[in-house]
């Protein structure tokens, strides 16, 4: 070995010429294309001038309005990311049969389907529904941000920063290919030794401290900042699945931060937790990480049933039915969710008993779902409905929620998971819930507050068209996996040998594709109403007829929210407001304290990434000065006290005028 | 946002409300832990008790005892701090840090009776 | 006074929809119930670590046990240093909400220093252990113990250096708000530290010699 390849060793580590894909065609043409858009965006912020606005207005914002429209920018993006992925997947198990291969080598498939479960979860599940949460909490409350927003900037960058970590590894070495749950000892260092599950790591790592401190976060705000009069029983129902949501975010992320650190030092430092040899062992992984990932499910859940209460009460003009049986069930799944995560690993060995008390309580959490999906319908009955976008993704998701739950109740019973595990019934299970779930939530919630977030409605036909897109695609993409998993295919295959199953592999694409046309609607839709932005224009601030404090404001609210902090009497306390003579205040107004926008979350997660980036290539040099750039930026941080400043009473008199003379102008 | 937040009370005058401890709160809490250290060292180095499940619970009952002290004397907590939110707070975390640790050990003491190597499938408990 | 400025006829049973003083929310008065969780969350990376600890800690590998590597006295000595260090801190509470800087950052430095002293001991022992062949890597026991034990060292350092950064910031600007309610998430996190360690010294090392 010469002195220069030392040397090279020790300034890049194990980074590579190798590491850059130049001899994958479909990579390179990834690259190119993500290249050309890039300097198209780039080019055009430099051209318009842009990087001071930007700057300003968007990256060292600590609004939490604009955090959360920067969350949902980056979870549809990476919906584009890890939808591509599906969509390679589902042509690669439509084709290969039999002599015929596919085009995805096992190499890179085991990558497509892991990058597909980790994208999907953390970068665009979670970060759609603490998007929503952000935006609208602290308006439902009525207060004027959160309890720390800073670290609410702080956070939106970590989860940015491991996005921007997954998506290197498509360009630069390669991601894992262990599944999304990275189970050693395939995970461990004799199995992968190279960077992917490294990238794995520390993308999550990075974007779960994010997570993590915008947990603590909310659960602050929705505790200490509170409008007067609104006691918790007051409080809407999406604070409070909300609350419960970050309850579970905080009690939950540090099993997933604990559990990867340990994987990570039985990589780096050679120790034995998981391993095969020197007493190792490797299900108390499966066990640690599922103790976090039954919990991280209810998580993805649970603010979607919020948003669906909220729109399922709009929508029917009428109060939700049995307010306080959706509060207990959501604190019941709260607590219950921490009772049932053996259920994803019946059949590692437990036994008999174990097997079955777990079985027991993941039955029993049923329940408590199916008392809200009861709640629903009777608020439903006899209410003047109204079938706006919003309700019909609340109505497709009452239909295949509810199936996607009984196929879960079907796999809670131990011999029958037996059969089932990791089949395609599996695979279509969670699918179900999610896509019906999440997702349709998601589509609801967005479709319901835009108006709120941006000013003017979303264009509705091609907002119905993706609709029926994604609800038809669904259940074309997904109803064969369950007959295919009954009939014993296991999922993450390549290839299979069995003729027969491939017209329901054809049908499943065929789905797929019809998602792709939905969601393809829902850009143009996104496209064409800010094209016909004027026309679509919410000029009272309510334009569903709401019930809710944030339906009180200007739509886009004024940076402080509320010129007076709102005083509460009831649940639904806009509508109690517009059915008892509030009048709009317009005059005597105060300054406003507000917290100052900083960069420093933004810096801090930039080396946080620089410091993961190091740690995937054992580039320590650059590692440690990462470290040491992190904390003492965070030191430096700290040492600034001007963390604040007043809008003068005059410019809020302003705006708020603004907002007179344009209510007037509505009659 | 620069002003002293208290006036400087007489020695004699203590904050014992609004979560401030109180010297004799200190110093109680001290003298207590101390007292629950020693004893559970005491009894493993000097093997008092007979049997080794007896000093496990013994040593485990100072535990318990010592934390409850610290969280009393030195983190001042009550039913009252933050509107009971902190109290709440510290039961859920308690009743999961249970589940996690719990759960665990029974789950992988069964993983590891039924999927050590050379056993019988059919004698699963 | 809620004086209820409208432009139009206000009916004279309407409610008083909104505040028109300014109460100022303390300033802050989210931090300390927001560290308090925080906390809670740290608790439970410990909870997993213990965990792993409670099942990997009997997997010896046919290497060193605890009755092969664990000094009693010495385990006794640091933990006297924590619980000191532990008291030295509450005093310095005490003298902080008595706005007494002087004293304070005394109590702070003779707290830094018993902290030093628990970190450096502990650093010996883990020396000492690895330079007899007992390192983390030897088997899944000394892997879930150095790296329980380790954590917890780990997390009293970030909480000197804490320390001295929040002992520089008092230095220059006194016992201001903010500063006394960073020694408060201080005082908190120290003393969470030393509930962390009576776990640790009693399951880990008491525990270890029963076993």
């Amino acid at each position: 070995m010469t002195a220069d390849s030392t040397l090279t060793k020790m300034a890049f580590g194990r980074l590579t010429l190798q590491a850059f894909p130049v001899h994958e065609p479909l990579l390179v043409a990834t690259f190119v294309a993500v290249a050309l858009g890039g300097a198209i965006v780039l080019g055009a912020i430099s051209y318009f001038r842009l990087w001071g606005y930007l700057w300003r207005e968007w990256i060292t914002t600590i609004d939490h309005k604009r955090i959360g429209i920067m969350y949902m920018i980056l979870g549809l993006i990476m919906l584009l990311r890890g939808f591509a992925d599906a969509l390679m997947m589902r042509m690669q198990q439509a084709a290969a049969f039999g002599a015929a291969d596919g085009f995805l080598p096992a190499h890179h498939y085991d990558q497509i389907f892991t990058a597909h479960g980790v994208i999907m979860i953390f970068f665009v599940a979670m970060p759609f529904i603490t998007g929503l949460m952000n935006f609208v909490v602290p308006l439902q409350i009525g207060a004027r941000d959160v309890s720390f927003p800073f670290l609410n900037n702080f956070s939106f960058w970590m989860t940015t920063v491991g996005a921007v970590l997954v998506m290197i590894s498509l360009f630069v070495g390669e991601f894992a290919r262990t599944g999304w749950l990275a189970y050693p000892p395939l995970s461990g260092i004799a199995y992968s030794p190279d960077v992917g599950v490294d990238y794995y790591i520390w993308s999550l790592q990075i974007a779960g401290v994010g997570t993590l401190l915008s947990g603590v976060n909310l659960i602050a705000t929705i505790v200490k900042l509170r409008a007067p009069g609104m006691t918790m029983m007051r409080m809407p129902v999406f604070t409070w699945t909300a609350l419960c949501t970050n309850v579970l975010i905080v009690a939950a992320f540090p099993i997933l931060t604990a559990t990867l650190a340990l994987l990570s030092l039985d990589r780096y430092a050679g120790t034995n937790f998981f391993t095969n040899d020197f007493g190792g062992n490797s299900m108390m992984y499966v066990n640690l990480i599922w103790i976090w990932g039954h919990p991280e499910v209810y998580i993805l859940i649970l603010p979607i049933f919020g948003v669906f209460s909220e729109v399922t009460a709009t929508f029917s003009g009428k109060r939700l039915f049995g307010y306080s049986s959706m509060v207990y069930a959501t604190l019941v799944i709260t607590i219950l969710s921490y009772l049932v995560w053996l259920h994803h690993f019946f059949t590692m060995g437990s036994g008999a008993s174990v097997n079955s008390f777990f079985g027991i309580t993941t039955m029993i959490i049923s329940i408590p779902t199916g008392a809200k999906m009861f709640n629903w319908l009777f608020t439903l009955y006899r209410g003047r409905i109204r079938f706006e976008l919003p309700m019909m993704w609340t109505l497709a998701f009452m239909l295949t929620f509810v199936i996607g739950g009984m196929s879960g109740v079907l796999l809670a019973v131990p011999p029958a998971d037996f059969v089932l595990h990791n089949s395609l019934f599996l695979v279509a299970h969670f699918h179900n819930v999610i896509i019906g779930g999440v997702v349709f939530g998601v589509f609801a919630g967005i479709s319901y507050w835009f108006p709120k977030a941006f000013g003017f409605r979303l264009e509705p036909f091609w907002g119905k068209v993706s609709f029926w897109f994604w609800v038809a695609g669904f259940y074309l993409a997904f109803m064969p996996l369950y007959v295919l998993g009954l009939m014993g295919v296991t999922r993450r295959l390549r290839h299979f040998e069995d003729p027969t199953l491939q017209i329901w592999f054809v049908v499943a694409a065929a789905g797929a594709v019809l998602i792709l046309l939905g969601i393809v609607s829902f850009l143009i839709q996104i496209y064409l109403s800010i094209l016909r932005r004027d026309a679509l224009r919410d000029r009272t601030g309510d334009p569903w007829g709401g019930r809710t404090l944030e339906w009180s404001t200007s739509s886009p609210p004024p940076d402080y929210n509320f010129a007076f902090t709102p005083v509460v009497y009831d649940t639904d306390a806009w509508w109690d407001m517009k059915n008892r003579g509030f009048r709009r205040p317009v005059a005597q107004f105060n300054a406003i304290h507000m917290p100052r926008n900083t960069g420093a979350g933004f810096i801090l997660a930039a080396l946080s990434g620089i410091l993961g980036f190091a740690m995937i290539w054992r580039i320590w040099w650059l590692a440690a000065l990462g470290l040491a750039a992190l904390a003492a930026a965070a030191i430096v941080h700290s040492f600034n006290y001007r963390r604040d400043f007043h809008i003068p009473a005059d410019t809020v008199a302003r705006v708020e005028d603004q907002r007179t003379h344009l209510l007037a102008s509505q009659g | 946002m620069s002003e002293i937040v208290h006036d400087k009370p007489s020695a004699g005058q203590r904050a014992a409300n609004a979560g401030h401890g109180s010297l004799r709160d200190y110093l109680t809490g001290f003298f207590l832990s101390v007292i629950l250290t020693a004893m559970p060292f005491w009894l493993v180095m000097s093997g008092a008790l007979n049997g080794k499940i007896a000093t496990a619970l013994a040593i485990t009952v100072f535990a318990v005892a010592q934390i409850v002290v610290h969280m009393v004397y030195f983190l001042h907590m009550n039913t009252r701090s933050e509107g009971g939110w902190s109290i709440m707070a510290m039961v859920f975390t308690l009743i999961l840090v249970v589940i996690v640790l719990v759960g665990s050990l029974w789950i992988i003491y069964h993983l590891n009776a039924n999927m050590m190597p050379g056993m019988d499938m059919s004698q699963m408990p | 006074m809620t004086t209820i400025a409208t432009g139009g006829n206000a009916r004279a049973e309407a409610p008083v929809f909104y505040r028109t003083e300014e109460h100022a929310h303390a300033a802050g008065g989210s931090t300390l119930l927001g560290f308090w969780i925080y906390l809670m969350s740290d608790c439970l990376v410990f909870a997993a670590l213990f965990a792993a600890y409670g099942v990997l800690g009997g997997s010896y590998a046919a290497g060193p046990q605890p009755k092969d590597l664990f000094e009693l006295p010495l385990v006794a000595v640091n933990t006297s240093m924590l619980l000191l260090s532990s008291i030295t801190y509450g005093f310095a509470m005490l003298t902080t909400y008595q706005g007494r800087v002087g004293a304070t950052q005394g109590w702070l430095i003779v707290t830094a220093l018993f902290g030093m002293a628990f970190v450096g001991i502990e650093l010996h022992e883990f020396a000492h252990m690895i330079h007899d062949g007992a390192t983390p890597q030897r088997s899944a026991f000394l892997s879930a113990f150095f790296t329980l034990v380790g954590t917890h060292g780990l997390h009293v350092t970030v909480g000197l250096i804490w320390m001295v950064t929040l002992m520089l910031q008092v230095g220059r600007r006194g016992l201001i708000a903010d500063n006394v309610r960073r020694l408060a998430c201080l005082s908190m996190f120290w003393h969470f530290l030393d509930v962390i360690w009576i776990g640790v010294f009693t399951f880990v090392y008491l525990g270890g010699m029963l076993r």
